[in-house]
């Protein structure tokens, strides 16, 4: 070790631990200071995160070093936590959506109780399968992606672990918040200016371990799956950095009040909004589509060209569809129609997208009847076909004026949100775990099947339930009887929906026995337990290393 | 040009992104706060009252957006619905907007005055006791005290972020909160000139003077939609749209 290198060693140590330091003060002073009993709470938890983390760092620093590998490897172990923690949340965030389907068909179960009434537990289910669960795939994806295609080690010495690891503080802080009443009130944008504050320095650090790592990449061209993830996390951090704009009522509490009012914040909380679905939930994933695909099928990209023009048009195009949630209100129509014309002129770029996942297996079809992984990946991108048309559909004015405030949109969400985004995911953490555990396969691949099979009928049967219950229920609202008076009073409308509602459930949970079986199989795996199968898994299905000798 | 210009160099891919994806929101959201007609001129907006404000912080809280719109479109079923469709100027105060995206119970906006107090304090505590078939949670614990010490910190944050409180509106914060649950008196009067058409009583039923959780809610509930007197508004007036 240089001289240099291992000044800068201790210089990153001393930091880190500055950093948790302060944390830990920081935590300490709101714990003491706060008149909230919550705010305090969540206090104690940035007191309890600074010290575990400090003396985390104060026992693997100083001269110990072999705990972080050597430099010339890559750097698995926070691609591995996160992969561990997205299978955790994804199940809390689905189990979580079952307990309020069942809600809105049984209102009972909201047992009169603040902290698990509707209002309060539908954020927290939109924010931990969002961001925990897909936050948690994006960040192990792309830890593992930008190294092997930049040929080099990931850039920071701990800065990749605070990323992973901060990252599940703050989900505890801002899904612990949303139960006790803590919220800024804006949709996907909830977490209140601590907690968005906390976020924004783990996102920092993670653009700087992303970027430092292209830079230092050893691979001349940069690989598009990293393009895709370089837009993510810098559109993500101007998203949130615009849209989360407060003023917090006392640096000791924890209400804040947004700067923008009215039409103003509603324009900039649906232009976050819907990107955080564009960048967040489409643009990361298409990441991993650009890496996991070709990888698992072992055929090149379809086509490098499509690549290019997919990437630009659908980043510059996206950012302008967020009026399309504010048809017919308040906003101008102006702003209005914009929204409309880009969001139909999205269809392009997202077919495009579509088009060269799927046809990347060109010549390699037959994969997808012996390997349920494969299946996973490539119905995922059908799924990301049929709601990138239904999206622009449902954005054309006519349409959304019977689509909006119904439950058409919930099943639309759902069709992108379980059909693609959880889809590619479980694609994905199939590949990643025997990868990154250096296992010959996965412990099962009927356990695959299995899960395949409930996913989908699940999602079926939701997005269709929600079909239904959502243009039954904007046709009710506009229906008029032969006097001329409307036809149906609201709660009317509101009795009609309890079937769709507990064909919904139904339909979530068996989209949540298939996760439960899939934690059970990443378990086993985990673990090092093989099963009958293993022979007839594909070679891909092994770590890089175990791959080219065949098991006897 | 070659697209490796942009491939083979991370900081001017990064550069390239910023740009493309900066476009479309400088477009569509600054015009917002400088174009004119965009929040139409009209008579009767004013802030909230301090116990109001609380109400909507406990709206907030609770989460009621999720399932509730106060936006009313301008379509023919929702106007008959729910009243004069929704005005930009109408939640000009709001911090942060509660438009909503979702109606699995009905929209908000002109809620104010289409039920009694009773009604609305029997339905927040269990809805099916008033309407049998409805599907929203309960609400039983509002009817504790309202913690409402930090008020003027509030209102000046508020303020802060563009709300036309004044300064008497502040100082006298803590006087209002208190007077809008009594039915008379001089506090009461004072409430109504600084903020008119505040509706004022017990909206909790309970003789007691502190204010309850369930209090601020109503009052909040029982003014939307009612500040601008539609029957002189004239949509085809100035500065509209």
């Amino acid at each position: 070790m240089t001289a240099k290198r291992e000044a800068l060693t201790a210089f990153s140590d001393v930091f880190t631990v500055f950093s948790m330091v302060l944390m830990a003060a920081i935590g300490f002073v709101i714990m003491i200071g706060a008149k909230d009993p919550a705010f305090a709470f969540h206090g104690f938890l940035f007191l309890a995160g600074g010290i575990a983390g400090g003396i985390f760092v104060l026992s693997h620093s100083f001269g110990k070093g072999d705990w972080h590998g050597s430099a010339d490897e890559y750097l698995d172990g926070p691609s591995k936590v996160a992969t561990l923690m997205a299978v955790f949340w994804g199940i809390a965030g689905f189990l979580v959506g079952l307990v309020l389907a069942l809600q809105l068909a049984f209102p009972m179960l909201n047992f009169d109780l603040p902290w698990i009434s509707f209002g309060r537990l539908r954020p927290l289910h939109t924010s931990a399968v969002i961001f925990a669960f897909g936050g948690n795939v994006l960040l192990a994806t792309s830890f593992y992606v930008v190294q092997r295609t930049c040929h080099t080690r990931i850039a920071g010495r701990w800065a990749p672990w605070f990323v992973v690891l901060a990252f599940q503080l703050f989900i505890a802080i801002a899904g612990t918040g949303y139960l006790l009443g803590i919220t800024q009130g804006k949709e996907y944008a909830e977490p209140e200016w601590y907690a968005d504050l906390f976020l924004t320095v783990i996102w920092v650090v993670y653009l700087l371990v992303f970027l430092g790592t292209l830079i230092k990449r050893k691979e001349p061209h940069i690989y598009v799956a990293n393009w895709f993830y370089l837009a993510f996390i810098v559109t993500v951090a101007m998203l949130h950095l615009v849209n989360n704009a407060p003023i917090p009522v006392s640096f000791l509490a924890p209400k804040s009040y947004i700067v923008y009012s009215g039409v103003q914040d509603a324009m900039t909380q649906w232009w976050y909004g819907h990107n955080a679905v564009g960048f967040f939930l489409t643009a990361g994933f298409l990441g991993i589509m650009y890496y996991f695909v070709p990888k698992r099928a072992e055929r090149p990209v379809y086509s490098y060209r499509l690549s290019i023009v997919h990437f630009w048009t659908l980043i510059f195009l996206y950012i302008w569809a967020g009026p399309h949630h504010l048809h017919y209100t308040a906003l101008p129509d102006w702003a209005q129609t914009l929204g409309m014309t880009f969001s139909i002129m999205l269809w392009m770029p997202s077919w495009g997208g579509m088009i060269n996942g799927l046809m990347t297996l060109s010549g390699a079809w037959d994969k997808l009847r012996t390997d349920p992984v494969i299946r996973l990946l490539v119905v995922s991108v059908a799924f990301y076909g049929m709601s990138t048309f239904e999206g622009p559909v449902m954005s054309i004015k006519a349409v959304n004026s019977l689509s909006h405030y119904t439950d058409w949109t919930i099943g639309h969400v759902h069709s992108g949100a379980l059909g693609w985004v959880a889809m590619v995911s479980f694609g994905a953490i199939y590949c990643l775990v025997p990868w990154l555990w250096g296992r010959r396969g996965l412990y099962s691949m009927r356990l695959v099947e299995w899960h395949f099979w409930l996913s989908t009928l699940g999602i079926l049967l939701y997005i269709t339930a929600m079909w239904v219950s959502g243009i039954t229920q904007g046709l009710m609202w506009r229906a008029y009887d032969k006097l001329g008076f409307l036809q149906y009073s609201f709660i009317e409308t509101v009795e009609a929906m309890k079937p769709y509602y507990m064909i919904r459930a139904v339909g979530g949970l068996l989209f949540l026995l298939g996760a439960l079986i899939m934690a059970y199989n990443i378990w086993r795996t985990v673990r090092g337990d093989e099963s009958a199968d293993i022979a007839e898994q594909p070679k891909i299905a092994a770590a890089p290393g175990l791959r080219l000798s065949p098991a006897e | 040009m070659k697209h490796e210009f942009f491939e083979k160099n991370s900081i001017l891919l990064l550069v390239g992104i910023l740009v493309m994806v900066s476009i479309g929101g400088l477009v569509q959201i600054a015009p917002l706060f400088w174009v004119d007609s965009t929040i139409e001129k009209v008579k009767g907006m004013r802030p909230y009252t301090p116990l109001e404000q609380a109400g909507r912080d406990i709206y907030v809280r609770e989460g009621c957006y999720n399932c509730h719109s106060q936006m009313v479109r301008t379509l023919r079923d929702e106007v008959e619905r729910y009243g004069h469709y929704s005005l930009a100027a109408e939640s000009m105060y709001d911090h942060p907007f509660q438009w909503g995206s979702k109606r699995t119970g009905p929209d908000l906006a002109r809620i104010g005055g289409k039920y009694s107090d009773q009604w609305q304090r029997e339905h927040l505590i269990n809805p099916r006791s008033v309407v049998p078939e409805s599907i929203m949670p309960g609400y039983p614990w509002l009817a504790k005290k309202l913690e409402a010490s930090d008020i003027v910190d509030k209102m000046k944050t508020l303020k802060l972020v563009g709300v036309p409180y004044s300064e008497e509106m502040i100082e006298k914060a803590k006087a209002d909160l208190a007077a809008q649950v009594q039915s008379e008196g001089r506090a009461v009067r004072d409430l109504l000139k600084r903020y008119p058409k505040a509706k004022v009583g017990k909206f909790d039923g309970k003789a007691d003077a502190e204010p309850t959780e369930l209090d601020a809610l109503i009052a909040y509930l029982q003014m939307l939609g009612t500040l601008v007197d539609f029957a002189t508004f004239d949509a085809s007036g100035p500065n509209l749209r």
